[in-house]
């Protein structure tokens, strides 16, 4: 294999991985303080649709993330009012969120479905992008997959850093224990699903503007499932996040780029095509198997509704 | 969550449809119903269909009344779609995907004054029939194209399941290319899905820096056109003319048409004529057409695809004629023979200059 193929495949691993490490970013510190979003699909075919009509009037990509990220806030904070206000249940309300966005994207974005977009240049950091293989692969992407590792950066420190993070985290092991000592349970609940739901939305705006340039029903195509559940693997760990993510976006790649090499192999399509989804799960559950990382690490309330005695 | 979304329209098309022989008096207004698989949109598979019902609607004007339904899940859904259009007295139905022929075959029986057109499938009945395009006739032609505009002789095929419909493609595509340019080997990559654009586009995008310079898809989104113009090489469109998507890079398409069979359909209809046929049209039938040709394209080039099309539609000319060599050398088809319709509809291998593997099953 030579050097330019490698390459190839690193760089569309990285955009292949991308949405995902935002999405699933947003979603791991939802769940961290105890809520279980399911509608990461819906807010993600808002954010896209948003996002994309955005850029479309305005031209600039940069205001359509906003709108998306703003989009897919405004899509959680229902879920947010429904479950953390009128205390429903989040698995139903997740999932009717999932239902609600893919058809309210789909009436939203009708006039948009024939339109094309620019696509957005890639940002080249200077000297490091020369280095031979991996520097133009890593170092000359667009500016969302740099956003996407200072992400990474920023909610690993929040997590385990700062005081802040370490309440969130209280919030999801025992929101009764985290009200006792004063710490407003519900407020922070309310802003950790703004935040889900705020990747969500950024997520969806970097299929339809930054990945694809185009919006049409149903492109999110599963994606914000797939956040989900690298959540889930990953033992609720930002770095298990990342690998998961550019694993499952690298061997997707690589059965592309095998398929596409005219190579002579005798498998079928369609197990090449299934080899993303349980090849990571495979890998997340061998590097998380340990029963007392995964006890520690799970947010003991997630899913459980919590009212604050007056 | 698709579905049930689909089914909520559904229901409320239904409603809809429920209502409507309350409204509509007059008893000469023929009423016809279009069940369409996914949503109209700008360009597509559904989008050629709506075309045609449009061109019914100019053809017929007060004569006729159209409704249709868009995103009928192919299930159960469909059936209690088409029952409802033949229900509320629609006489003619038209049901625009492949994996709603059980059902209307079901229904047909129910209603045996109502003729139903179910469109990709293989059953028929006393007013039950099915008709379908031979796309490969023009994936014949854009091979040809194909085959003098590539510099790297390399070309890519995103293709969505290995059905001989799509296998009649890739082969046709391959044996148009090669008539003009022995050397072009095509790749195939399957991406297991009639439309996903974020796959689609990564499947180009792939078979572009593996060394391809045309891309060519038997999928429904516009990514791959996209992809293509992003990356500065050809790119043949499919179901619609795509070239908005990417002005450059777009050098034709295989379009299908349905429009002039539709309108013969309803006069037989209103004249009371009408007789179910089995029908796969060609360009002979008017189905087949290429969008407009890019202007990159060479004279002698159009020319030579224009004089093809002058065969295909005096029928003196097959896409399928002998030699037709598979991948392991075997012959298929001696020279000079022409494939069957039953042959062609059971095709289950590549042709010589397909590069990749046929997925095994």
């Amino acid at each position: 294999m030579d050097g330019n193929l490698i390459t190839a495949i690193l760089f569309a691993t990285v955009v292949a991985g991308t949405p995902l490490i935002i999405v699933a970013l947003g979603l791991l510190v939802n769940e961290r303080a105890g809520v279980l979003n399911l509608g990461s699909e819906g807010m993600m075919a808002m954010g896209a649709v948003v996002a994309f009509a955005v850029t479309h009037h305005t031209g600039n990509p940069w205001l359509g993330a906003l709108a998306g990220m703003a989009a897919g806030m405004s899509a959680s904070l229902i879920f947010g009012v429904l479950t953390l206000t009128l205390q429903a249940n989040q698995v139903a309300s997740g999932l009717a969120l999932a239902i609600f966005g893919v058809g309210l994207s789909a009436f939203i974005g009708k006039p948009y479905e024939s339109v094309a977009l620019q696509s957005v240049p890639a940002v080249r950091i200077p000297f490091i992008a020369d280095i031979p293989i991996i520097g133009e692969a890593l170092y000359n992407q667009q500016a969302m997959v740099y956003l996407s590792w200072a992400l990474f950066w920023t909610v690993l420190w929040f997590l385990y850093r700062s005081r802040a993070g370490l309440v969130l985290r209280a919030v999801g092991e025992s929101p009764a224990s985290a009200h006792a000592i004063g710490h407003p349970v519900v407020l922070i609940r309310y802003l950790a699903v703004l935040f889900g739901g705020a990747m969500a939305g950024l997520g969806g705006a970097f299929l339809s503007v930054f990945y694809t340039p185009m919006w049409v029903e149903g492109m999110v195509a599963g994606r914000g499932w797939i956040a989900l559940a690298l959540v889930v693997f990953a033992t609720w760990r930002p770095l298990r996040v990342m690998i998961g993510a550019y694993l499952f976006g690298g061997v997707m790649i690589t059965q592309l780029f095998i398929q596409g090499s005219g190579l002579q192999i005798d498998f079928p399509a369609q197990f090449l095509s299934s080899l993303p989804y349980w090849a990571t799960i495979i890998v997340l559950v061998v590097i998380s198997r340990n029963a007392n990382t995964i006890r520690l690490n799970s947010p003991a309330s997630l899913g459980k509704p919590y009212r604050p005695e007056a | 969550m698709a579905t049930r979304r689909n089914f909520m329209l559904t229901a409320g098309a239904l409603a809809v449809a429920a209502a409507l022989p309350l409204a509509s008096f007059a008893q000469d207004v023929t009423k016809i119903g279009f069940v369409y698989v996914s949503p109209i949109g700008d360009a597509g598979w559904t989008f050629q269909h709506d075309l045609a019902r449009t061109q019914l609607e100019a053809e017929f004007g007060d004569r006729i009344q159209t409704s249709f339904v868009e995103n009928v899940a192919e299930g159960a859904d469909a059936e209690r779609v088409i029952r409802e259009f033949a229900a509320s007295g629609h006489k003619i139905v038209f049901a625009t995907s492949f994996g709603y022929m059980n059902y209307v075959e079901r229904v047909a029986r129910q209603f045996p004054d109502v003729a139903f057109l179910h469109a990709t499938g293989y059953k028929s009945g006393a007013n039950f029939a099915n008709y379908n395009a031979r796309f490969y006739e023009g994936r014949y032609l854009n091979g040809v194209i194909a085959g003098h505009m590539t510099k790297s002789n390399v070309m890519g095929y995103v293709a969505a399941f290995p059905i001989p419909e799509v296998l009649q493609g890739i082969n046709a595509f391959t044996m148009g290319a090669r008539s003009v340019n022995p050397d072009v080997e095509v790749r195939v990559i399957w991406v297991n899905s009639w439309y996903d654009p974020g796959r689609e586009r990564e499947a180009a995008m792939t078979l572009i820096s593996q060394g391809a310079d045309v891309i060519t898809q038997h999928t429904d989104s516009t990514a791959p056109v996209q992809a293509a113009e992003e990356r500065g090489v050809y790119a043949f469109g499919y179901h619609s003319d795509m070239s908005k998507y990417g002005p450059t890079a777009h050098l034709s398409a295989t379009t299908h048409l349905w429009g002039d069979y539709y309108v013969q359909t309803v006069k037989d209809v209103l004249a009371g004529e009408w007789k179910p046929t089995n029908l796969w049209g060609g360009y002979q039938q008017g189905m087949i057409q290429l969008a407009p040709l890019n202007d990159a394209i060479p004279a002698e080039v159009k020319a030579q695809v224009a004089e093809l099309e002058s065969q295909l539609t005096a029928g003196t000319f097959h896409p399928f004629t002998g030699p037709v060599v598979d991948q392991s050398g075997a012959e298929r088809l001696p020279a000079g023979a022409v494939m069957d319709d039953e042959t062609l509809g059971k095709m289950d291998y590549f042709v010589q200059g397909v590069a990749s593997r046929l997925p095994s099953r």
